[in-house]
């Protein structure tokens, strides 16, 4: 069965969520300590969110040098599957993983609520399961979450189908009203909104439920 | 030798500085007018122990790039002085 390791830094809160919509999603998960310097057996890895290592400096900025990150970029260099939801966005942000940077909101707001999304591309490892076009509500829960980069790598995320959400009603003062962006080769995506919370009827939305079948789907044996 | 730093990260010339524009609206309410380009950004101090000015420029130059300040969003800049000797 296709196991999926949750990193978990001091101050991650989200964990236990995306583990519960991994084995909804037909899987299996471990979490592994940011202290651990090797990932272990596992086919994908999602960096969930919280607040790691309390945020201190900028969100994620010490995170993306916990040991375990190491283990994580050698991972996502060979082509494994990476997701990184909400603070964990923040520090593949924050480790260059994925393009950009994760600022405070416009108008200072902590903004929790669920969001209407378009989906932007179907050829990353979490998106495999939807239509472009499709709509989604999922939430979101941050307080540094507008997406930010140069337009010179804007232009780039565009034509390379990088983008992968946009919001309906941009709430954070993102650019290009990005929610969620992947690396170019697509095994490595982040976004700001929590699939794990839109992963069952039951939560309101199961929105977010084909982006852990996705992953899965698409998951990983390193040689 | 020990050095005195002091960086200062503000965003980059172009980026949005979400603190500053809400800074910048409260102003006036306030009764400050004429107050316009209003930035902010984090003040971070510390001592280093290099062999000269020129090393100690060198260490924090790369503790900005790769810890210090985003470089995607921020510009740093470190001012490095002698630590005044002591009585």
């Amino acid at each position: 069965m296709t196991n999926v390791g949750v990193i978990v830094f001091p101050g991650t809160n989200c964990e236990m969520d995306a583990v519960s919509a991994v084995e909804t999603a037909g899987g299996v998960a471990e979490f592994i300590w940011h202290g651990e310097k090797n990932l272990g057996d596992v086919d994908a890895v999602i960096v969930p969110g919280g607040f790691a290592h309390g945020d201190y400096l900028r969100s994620g900025a010490i995170a993306r040098f916990s040991p375990v990150m190491e283990a994580v970029v050698r991972f996502a260099a060979e082509g494994g599957p990476v997701l990184g939801i909400c603070n964990g966005f923040q520090v593949l942000a924050e480790a260059g993983l994925v393009p950009g940077a994760l600022q405070k909101n416009a108008g200072l707001k902590f903004v929790c609520k669920p969001v209407k999304l378009m989906v932007e591309s179907t050829s990353n490892v979490v998106s495999t399961q939807y239509e472009l076009g499709q709509e989604l509500t999922i939430p979101i829960n941050h307080f540094e979450g507008n997406y930010t980069v140069d337009s010179k790598t804007l232009h780039e995320l565009e034509d390379n189908k990088q983008v992968f959400l946009r919001y309906v009603d941009n709430p954070n003062g993102s650019v290009a009203s990005i929610a969620g962006v992947s690396n170019r080769a697509g095994n490595v995506v982040g976004l700001m909104p929590h699939p794990e919370r839109a992963s069952n009827t039951l939560l309101g939305s199961a929105d977010g439920l084909p982006m852990f079948v996705s992953l899965l789907t698409n998951s990983f044996v390193a040689s | 030798m020990r050095f005195d730093v002091q960086v200062e990260i503000t965003p980059r010339e172009g980026i949005s500085d979400p603190e500053g524009q809400t800074i910048e609206r409260a102003l006036p309410i306030l009764g400050f007018g004429g107050v316009s380009r209003v930035r902010t950004g984090k003040l971070i101090t510390f001592e280093i122990d290099a062999d000269d000015v020129v090393a100690a420029r060198t260490i924090v130059d790369d503790m900005c790039e790769r810890f210090l300040s985003n470089p995607v969003i921020e510009d740093a800049f470190a001012r490095i002085s002698d630590v005044a000797a002591v009585g």
